[in-house]
């Protein structure tokens, strides 16, 4: 069982639409996972059908018992977040401040104040347009991101994938260099960047990367959109060889493309011939490196 | 007056219209660009140089001393994050993961955890004319943005008070660090895109703000591109739209050489008109 | 020697689970009895951060000599382990514990 996770530094390159069409590639023989979990969009174009949903939590928010309370303000003198207020005379947490910490519950001389799981968004496994499953999820708006609720996706994705004998998970993985990235990337044997020939693609190209550089995981990129500056396009395609990076391919831009999400397609289902053939062609490269790795 | 630009999907164009509306204010009034997209900060590549000042942040997290240490363990005890470990005759304490809440420090028995300052970021200063450009700039490596944004928005409220309009460039999404940005702003635009992925991001951040209970309006990106989905909502919800900059090909070739638009573009100038104009009236109206 | 591999079962036919941080198990072997024992590490999945740390404290209390993983440990667990004076190997992903240990023992897995 292969997994591979598809990112990019910066937003807007294509990367869930591909991601997407490779689901449909990949059809019921492979499990999609959606770990772009703050702006999650894969659904929008496969389908899903919501079977099974669990609440999910991630980190602690501190409540205080009004009952216990002798309004002593230990709390509110050690927190450092301003997130403890007195209100009408009352001591209360306020939720948006608060960071989990627990200092204020170990130095409350009642024993008001208790830390409880936050829930912060809702985990989904469904069944999808081509038959295959896809595990993904929706954060709370405000909610903490974290590796936690990536790893989760993860998780169960493989599992389903080893109960059903599936060879390929197909990640799409968070924008961006923190810790939900570096969570969608452990574990897995294939990273494909998405760009785009602009000076932002490649300046956040270049960020992200040397966070994937740390694994060792071998990648490869394509290049979105790259007739749209022919001269970054090469800068990218230098920086690509420079890192050893497998170039995978260059794909035109192409009004179709949005004009396949608009409908609630992929481009492999609305454009079959054009862009849709040169997706399919991609992806040809990507599950043949990825058999080859492992003879 | 703080003006946060956001947008609950990526790439809809927030930092295109951040650097370009702020830009164009500036060949007339003061005005302050701050890129607070720390995990990946681009309006710089857009602007020209002179760089005045660098300052490097830092924020505060223990550090181990093992001469009074009595091992007894009690900071991994404490710490909710896992930042702060036991190995054997040995406590380590993992930076990224701390959130300085200062509570294995203070509770240490034996003060074995002084608290020392780490790097977290850089914020820079430009200055060209009347217009300010401060772009802050998370370390790689550092894992947590919202400390960083904290102190860039601390930052802006000493080093240039009201009545200076300050534009934010938000990073995208709706999760922590777009709240801890949006929390210090005084309205916010959206930037979304007519697609089905914009509206749906849309609708996201929409919720976002509205929690926040902040002011907000919509500025539709690439119009012509998909469909009137977010049109349609932004009228249903009574939403107001700010402007709507078109669809070109041409706007996209500008952006990827990291060139301004609106001095060559003049439907993009009109379009920028509107949310200027918007914007005095909202200035006035504070007063 | 002790040997450490991180698990997705308790027992040496189990896979090996590629990650370290989130690893569901780990496995210890010790050469000398011939014996393995497990520590279940699920409730790691309960844990939005630091995951890394939290691990390599667990695994310091088995004392073994070398750890066998798959990818290899995120940055945070790295650091906590070369505290540990401790030899990783990695590339053993796809494979049981036990074929793990043989390819170990053949020289064919890499040296973290």
């Amino acid at each position: 069982m292969k997994e591979i996770v598809v990112i990019s530094g910066k937003g807007g390159t294509g990367k869930t639409s591909l991601a997407a069409s490779f689901s449909v590639l990949g059809g019921a023989e492979i499990v999609t996972a959606d770990c772009d979990v703050d702006a999650a969009d894969m659904h929008l174009l496969l389908e899903p059908d919501f079977s099974q949903t669990e609440d999910f939590h991630s980190g602690l928010l501190a409540y205080i018992d009004q009952d216990r309370c002798s309004s002593f303000g230990n709390c509110k003198g050690v927190c450092r977040f301003k997130a403890v207020a007195v209100i009408e005379g009352q001591h209360k947490i306020l939720p948006l401040e608060c960071e989990g910490c627990g200092y204020c519950a170990r130095v409350c001389p009642t024993g008001a104040i208790k830390m409880t799981e936050r829930a912060v968004g809702k985990w989904y496994s469904s069944r999808i347009k081509t038959g295959g499953t896809m595990i993904h999820a929706k954060l709370d708006v405000g909610g903490e991101n974290s590796g936690k609720l990536v790893a989760k996706v993860k998780t169960e994705a493989k599992k389903i994938a080893q109960r059903e004998g599936k060879g390929i998970v197909l990640v799409d993985g968070s924008p961006g260099i923190g810790c939900p990235v570096v969570s969608s990337l452990t574990g897995a044997d294939f990273v494909l960047f998405v760009t785009e020939p602009t000076v932002s693609g490649l300046h956040d190209l270049a960020r992200v990367h040397s966070l994937v550089k740390r694994f060792g995981i071998q990648s490869g990129c394509i290049i979105n959109k790259a007739d749209l500056n022919p001269e970054i396009a090469e800068q990218t395609m230098d920086f690509l060889k420079q890192e050893k990076i497998l170039p995978i391919a260059l794909l035109p831009y192409d009004e179709n493309f949005t004009k396949a999400m608009v409908m609630g397609k992929t481009i492999v289902e609305h454009a079959p011939e054009g862009l849709g053939k040169l997706v399919s062609e991609a992806w040809g490269n990507i599950t043949e490196i990825i058999e080859e790795k492992g003879e | 007056m703080r003006i946060a630009i956001a947008s609950g999907k990526g790439g809809t164009g927030k930092t295109t219209l951040a650097v370009n509306l702020a830009h164009y204010i500036s060949q007339n009034r003061p005005v302050l660009l701050c890129d607070l997209d720390v995990e990946e900060p681009d309006s710089g590549l857009f602007l020209p140089g002179n760089l005045k000042e660098k300052r490097e942040i830092f924020r505060n997290v223990p550090s181990w001393e093992s001469k009074n240490c009595n091992l007894c363990g009690f900071c991994q005890e404490v710490c909710n994050f896992h930042s702060i470990i036991k190995l054997g005759n040995q406590i380590m304490v993992f930076p990224e993961l701390c959130h300085s809440c200062y509570a294995c420090s203070e509770l240490c028995p034996c003060e074995s955890l002084p608290m020392v300052p780490v790097k977290i970021g850089d914020i820079s200063l430009h200055k060209d004319g009347l217009f300010t450009f401060v772009e802050s700039r998370l370390e790689i490596g550092q894992e947590q943005a919202v400390p960083l944004i904290s102190r860039s928005l601390t930052y802006l409220e000493e080093q240039f008070p009201d009545p200076l309009l300050k534009i934010l460039d938000s990073p995208p999404g709706t999760s922590c660090p777009v709240i801890e940005t949006v929390k210090g702003s005084d309205f916010v635009i959206l930037v979304t895109e007519p697609t089905p992925f914009g509206l749906h991001d849309l609708k996201l951040a929409v919720e976002a703000v509205k929690n926040l209970g902040k002011a907000f309006a919509v500025v539709i990106n690439r119009n012509g591109l998909g469909n009137t989905g977010v049109e349609d909502y932004c009228i249903k919800e009574k939403i107001r739209i700010l402007a709507k900059i078109e669809n070109r090909r041409e706007i996209a070739e500008l952006y990827s050489r990291g060139e301004l638009i609106y001095p060559k573009i003049p439907q993009v100038r009109r379009e920028l008109d509107k949310v200027i104009l918007f914007l005095q009236d909202l200035a006035k109206e504070r007063l | 020697m002790k040997i450490a591999f991180t698990s997705k079962g308790t027992n040496p036919e189990s896979l090996i689970d590629p990650r370290f941080g989130r690893t569901d198990f780990i496995l210890l072997y010790d050469e000398e009895t011939d014996q393995y024992t497990s520590l279940d590490n699920r409730e790691v999945q309960q844990t939005a951060h630091g995951a890394g740390p939290q691990t390599a404290a667990k695994l310091f209390n088995l004392k073994p000599d070398v750890l066998i993983t798959g990818n290899g440990p995120g940055g945070n667990a790295a650091t906590a382990l070369k505290q540990m004076k401790i030899k990783i190997f990695t590339g053993a992903g796809q494979k049981t514990v036990k074929e793990a240990y043989e390819a170990y023992k053949a020289g064919e897995l890499s040296e973290y």
